[in-house]
């Protein structure tokens, strides 16, 4: 009932905020940084197995023949499997379930599973690994997007949920809003440009793993290093064709995730159906080499834009078109699709927008959402070619953006609902922090200032399986000794959403933060949540959790009040205490206050939610990228380039960011740091590559390249309140916008250093030479 | 986590009991010094030795001291952190003390040794990677397999000399001390290395006790280059090593100068140092000089596809980190690293 209520901007308590605004340890920290806190791979359970998996050598391949005997019956194997064992296709969208456990027919990937073992450790299951057979009869690899577009034989995919697939197509979506031929055709000038964002990944650093146990009476209980512990349930109860209340998921401590458990993995379904078959604990823990094939990360953009503004700067229209490069498998495809058109339509204000997106499957790992999910590629090369027309008209960069800027509570042209929108104080912030007016022009050759802005969605109104339930609930235990218990399915990935809940509790019920201790993502005890991604637990469960607390605030109030013989109004809890406003010296503690209401009331609890208005354009695919409040970003990065080596050093990095009112200040500028840091790893060092041999270039922490410390810029957070009205006393998101800018900047900021438009990711030393050439017309060195 | 295949570990108090061990184990026994490039390789199924004979309980292979013969020895299991922050190093062999600093990370030199990094082994894009990795490509002529993935059709291994301290130590004509079931004998460093990827050194079986560096002239100024694209962990993508002597008229009596992570060996660059001698820091003829210098180690330097990253760059790299390395020699600064 309370769904869809809106509690407001302000403080719970006449007095103004008591926890709200300022800085909190992360709850979890102490436990992670002793080693105390428990990880999945932490769990050992009586009798368990290790599971290992065999992967295909092959990029693309049919699957002749598996021969298991040699195997099986290698002394301490307990059980293998193969695709057989498996055979129900899932995918986390349900529209596009095209991913077995294992393989079944085909493999599509080098690397993709195609059987598992489990045995009394892990050596022996690798040891079994050897003695597995498998005959492949090898097919066309499609390495190149354009080949895969081109191509229609052999296809990658036949058919998904029993539509026949086009080609090598996974999704194509075009939308167009206004008049773009009429709005280009009025523009005083126009860009027309092509950009290249290559693949990254994720690189959390606890690689996945998933145990699972099942009991004698039939209950599953799976625990993974997942941020979607709801869905992953609804996938187990799918594939293994078992009542879905006959399944537990838990999520233990993870070690961060960024998008790259938000999909069902084989390894989930590979250990509950080892637990089911041998009645044993069964885990199984991902190399690193394992992780970079599951990989679901960065999706590689061909990127096509053409842009028009009047000579006064105002954007006349915005024509886009964009090859994706999917990789093998749909993961959140159909979504990232959509994301890369829909989610370009602000900060700014345009009049007309196309865009046609294509996305294409290719035998290579499976690309899905990355923090800035579909949105930071597009950004990417808007923004850099929001700086060439403001280099063609005369503007300075900013300026362009002020201009342009779409104002707050208004309608962009795809029919998205804007509310609160910080952006132009983002753009004042990083002007002056950079002393962008001061420095721009004066900086000397080789140093260089560039400024990019942007938005992203603070959670969506698209559950990915239709229905009209709360996206976020949750539950609240109020205990006899003043301790208050949150059950969320909220899913904390180390972004810090247990901290949130504490936060918010807190505040609500006057307590000390310490009296909150958070239960999550557990579904056996947990509301639902559907997880962690699209930005949006804060949001959400943050409204829910307001729901909640205001329902038993009102007993408390009620209770005390009653006995005090007051009028409610007069009572006032915070910090762990409870007044009479008009007498100070009349106080209880929160635990008598409980007691008094548990009297009054009987057992103290309460659930909430929270679901998300109707939102979004009244066309197909309008909701996509519909979201109750947008957070915006802006960054002014500084470069040094050394015109002799091509090495760009991000000196500063000036990061502000909207997140409507920021309720931890501390995590909300750790996010702001982390985001900057993704970006500029990027588009400087990271490339998740497939060499021409299919192979992925180079699995492992040593050749996937992160910057170290040493590596690292001055980043500094800039924070900016703008309060949404919808949001948990005004917050948005903070986890995934302020990663966009980032990389745009960076190129713009070279521009100013030495004159070169870098468009093709990333930005290597190698490339910024040959762009410095290209621009003096000195011929490449002859390799003598 | 990979696993490590299962072995023997044995840590003998001496040379002579380590010595004996590899002796009587012949190839299914290795050395193990910090460790730091043995234990990964093994998760990769690079080597699967029976027996590790571990030197850590080896006392007299670690210390730095002054020779009475002037110059320095130093223990093969010093640590690379030890070395860099040795206070005799940095001044008797600087560029010594500045490669030993930029090898991989701050934890790995605490663990890694000097030693360690004069034997390690080549590496190669194709080769250091898991079993699974290399089997799906098809194993290559340095483990497993017959095929080259750097050099089409190639039957030599051109796995790339990514040590270091190789090109420091060569440029200070450094000697190494072996001591095998015969003996102990000394070798000079640059007779050390082979141009074969697989297995780039002439001495087996023997272990590495010590190295040797002699006294410096007056006026010696040595420096280390290291490109790579991270400021730490990741091997070279090229190194050189500078040495310039200057004599008291103030012209170069002596230089040196000497390259990593091209081909099997590291390389001493000779023509390229000679067209320093005789020139007096300062003038125009030096500057020219340093370009010459910079211009035939280009021509001499022809990085490989064998390490990752983009080889026509690191090419372009070699002139400029040559100028670099030798124009912080001469300033008594350096290491050239970016960061």
């Amino acid at each position: 009932m309370a769904a869809r209520d809106n509690h407001g901007t302000d403080a719970p308590w006449k007095e103004g905020f008591q926890v709200v605004g300022r800085a909190h340890p992360k709850i979890d920290g102490l436990a992670k940084a002793t080693g105390q806190a428990i990880y999945t791979d932490d769990i050992q359970l009586p009798g368990m197995l290790h599971v290992k998996m065999l992967r295909s050598p092959h990029p693309h391949a049919r699957i002749i023949e598996i021969d298991v005997h040699q195997a099986l019956e290698l002394e301490g194997v307990h059980a293998v499997l193969t695709g057989a064992d498996l055979p129900k296709k899932y995918g986390v969208i349900p529209w596009t379930p095209d991913e077995n456990a294992l393989a079944t027919e085909k493999v599509r990937f080098t690397g993709d599973e195609v059987c598992a073992i489990a045995a009394i450790d892990e050596d022996t299951a690798n040891a079994a690994l050897k003695l597995l057979e498998v005959k492949y009869e090898q097919l066309h690899a499609f390495l190149d997007p354009f080949d895969a577009l081109e191509r229609s034989e052999p296809q990658i995919h036949d058919e998904i949920r029993g539509k026949e697939v086009r080609g090598n197509v996974s999704k194509n979506v075009k939308l167009e809003f206004g008049d773009v031929e009429a709005g280009l055709e009025a523009a005083d000038a126009v860009v027309d440009d092509n950009y290249f964002f290559h693949g990254t990944t994720h690189t959390a650093i606890e690689p996945h793993c998933a145990v699972a146990q099942y009991s004698p009476h039939g209950v599953l209980t799976v625990w993974s290093s997942t941020q979607i512990t709801h869905y992953v349930q609804r996938a187990l109860a799918h594939v293994l064709e078992i009542p879905e209340a006959k399944i537990r998921v838990i999520q233990p401590c993870l070690g961060g995730a960024f998008g790259g458990k938000s999909d069902p993995f084989a390894l989930e379904f590979v250990v509950a159906k080892l637990a089911m078959i041998t009645g044993r604990p069964v885990k199984c823990l991902w190399t690193r080499e394992e992780v970079f094939y599951a990989h679901r990360g960065r999706h590689p953009m061909h990127l096509h834009y053409r842009t028009g503004a009047r000579k006064d700067g105002r954007l006349t229209a915005v024509d886009a078109k964009i090859l994706i490069d999917g990789g093998s498998y749909s993961s959140f495809g159909l979504i990232t699709t959509y994301y890369s058109g829909q989610l370009l339509t602000g900060p700014y204000d345009f009049p007309a927008y196309r865009f046609d997106s294509t996305r294409v499957f290719t035998n290579k790992p499976p690309c899905g959402p990355k923090r800035g999910h579909g949105s930071v590629q597009p950004r990417f090369a808007f923004e850099v070619q929001l700086d060439q027309i403001a280099e063609k008209l005369g503007i300075d960069p900013i300026e362009l953006r002020r201009k342009n800027f779409q104002g707050e509570h208004t309608e962009t042209v795809n029919g998205q609902r804007i509310t609160s929108n910080g952006f132009l104080r983002c753009l004042d912030e990083v002007e002056r922090a950079s002393s962008w007016k001061e420095r721009r022009v004066k900086l000397p050759r080789g140093r260089g200032l560039g400024v990019a802005g942007s938005m992203y969605i603070s959670g969506t109104n698209y559950a990915v399986y239709p229905n009209a339930m709360p996206q976020a609930g949750v539950q609240l235990q109020l205990d006899r000794s003043g301790l208050v218990t949150v059950f969320t399915g909220g899913n904390d990935i180390g972004q810090g959403s247990n901290s949130v809940a504490r936060i918010i509790v807190a505040e609500e019920l006057g307590l000390d933060p310490e009296d909150v201790r958070v239960v999550a993502a557990d579904t056996d005890l947990c509301p639902v949540d559907l997880g962690a991604y699209s930005s949006r637990v804060t949001f959400m469960v943050g409204n829910a959790l307001i729901d909640a607390c205001r329902k038993v605030r009102k007993q408390i109030v009620q209770a005390v009040a009653e006995d005090w013989g007051v009028p409610t109004a007069r009572v006032w809890m915070g910090l762990g205490e409870v007044f009479d406003l008009e007498d100070r010296e009349r106080t209880l503690s929160t635990r008598e206050a409980f007691h008094l209401t548990e009297e009054r009331f009987d057992t103290l609890g309460a659930t909430g939610s929270y679901n998300t208005p109707e939102l979004g354009g009244d066309y197909r695919g309008g909701t996509i990228g519909a979201s109750p409040a947008y957070s915006f970003t802006a960054h002014v990065v500084e470069v040094d380039v050394d015109e002799e080596t091509g090495r760009i050093t991000v000196e500063n990095c000036w990061i502000a960011h909207d997140c409507g009112r920021a309720l931890n200040p501390m995590l909300v500028a750790g996010q702001m740091e982390g985001s900057a840091y993704m970006g500029i790893a990027e588009a400087l060092l990271e490339s998740h590559d497939v060499n021409r041999f299919g192979l992925h270039a180079g699995p492992s922490l040593l050749d996937y390249r992160i910057p170290t410390s040493v590596d690292t810029p001055e980043l500094h957070a800039l924070i900016v309140e703008s309060l949404d009205p919808e949001g948990p006393y005004g917050a948005k998101e903070a986890g995934e916008g302020p990663l966009h800018p980032s990389v745009p900047a960076i190129s713009n900021a070279v521009f100013d250093a030495c004159g070169i438009r870098l468009k093709q990711l990333p930005f290597t030393p190698g490339a910024v030479l040959t762009a410095l050439r290209a621009k003096t017309g000195e011929p490449a060195p002859v390799r003598a | 986590m990979l696993r490590l295949p299962k072995f023997q570990v044995a840590a003998p108090d001496s040379v002579a009991e380590a010595v004996a061990l590899l002796e009587q184990h012949g190839e299914d026994a290795l050395v193990i010094a910090g460790g730091t490039d043995l234990v990964p390789n093994m998760k990769h199924e690079l080597f699967t030795p029976e027996l590790v004979v571990s030197l850590a309980n080896i006392r007299k292979l670690r210390g730095i001291k002054q020779a009475e013969e002037g110059g320095l020895t130093i223990g093969a299991m010093s640590t690379l952190s030890d070395v860099a922050a040795s206070e005799q190093v940095r001044d008797g062999a600087p560029a010594l003390a500045q490669a030993a600093s930029l090898v991989a990370g701050p934890q790995l030199r605490q663990m890694g040794t000097l030693g360690g990094n004069v034997m390690l082994d080549t590496r190669c894009q194709w080769y250091n990677q898991t079993y699974f990795w290399r089997d799906a490509l098809g194993f290559c002529l340095k483990k497993d397999g017959t095929l080259c993935h750097v050099v089409a059709g190639g039957n030599k291994c051109v796995a790339a000399a990514s040590n270091d301290t190789a090109p420091a130590l060569m440029t200070l004509a450094a000697t190494l001390v072996f001591e095998g079931t015969g003996g102990q004998r000394e070798i000079p460093i640059h007779e050390l290395f082979l141009a074969d990827g697989i297995y780039n050194k002439k001495v087996r079986g023997e272990i590495l006790t010590a190295v040797r560096i002699p006294a410096l002239a007056p006026g010696h100024r040595g420096a280390y280059g290291k490109l790579r694209e991270r400021g730490s962990i990741d091997f070279p993508l090229f190194g050189v090593a500078a040495r310039l002597d200057v004599a008291a008229d103030e012209t170069v009596a002596y230089a040196s100068l000497a390259a990593v992570a091209l081909q099997a060996r590291p390389v001493l660059l000779k023509r390229s140092a000679e067209s320093l001698l005789g020139l007096r820091p300062g003038t125009r003829d030096f500057e020219r000089g340093v370009d010459e210098a910079a211009e035939l180690a280009y021509r001499q330097c022809r990085p490989l596809d064998n390490v990752p990253g983009d080889s026509d760059w690191r090419h372009e790299m070699v002139p400029v980190y040559v100028r670099r390395t030798l124009l912080a020699a001469l300033e008594g600064s350096g290491p050239v690293h970016h960061v």
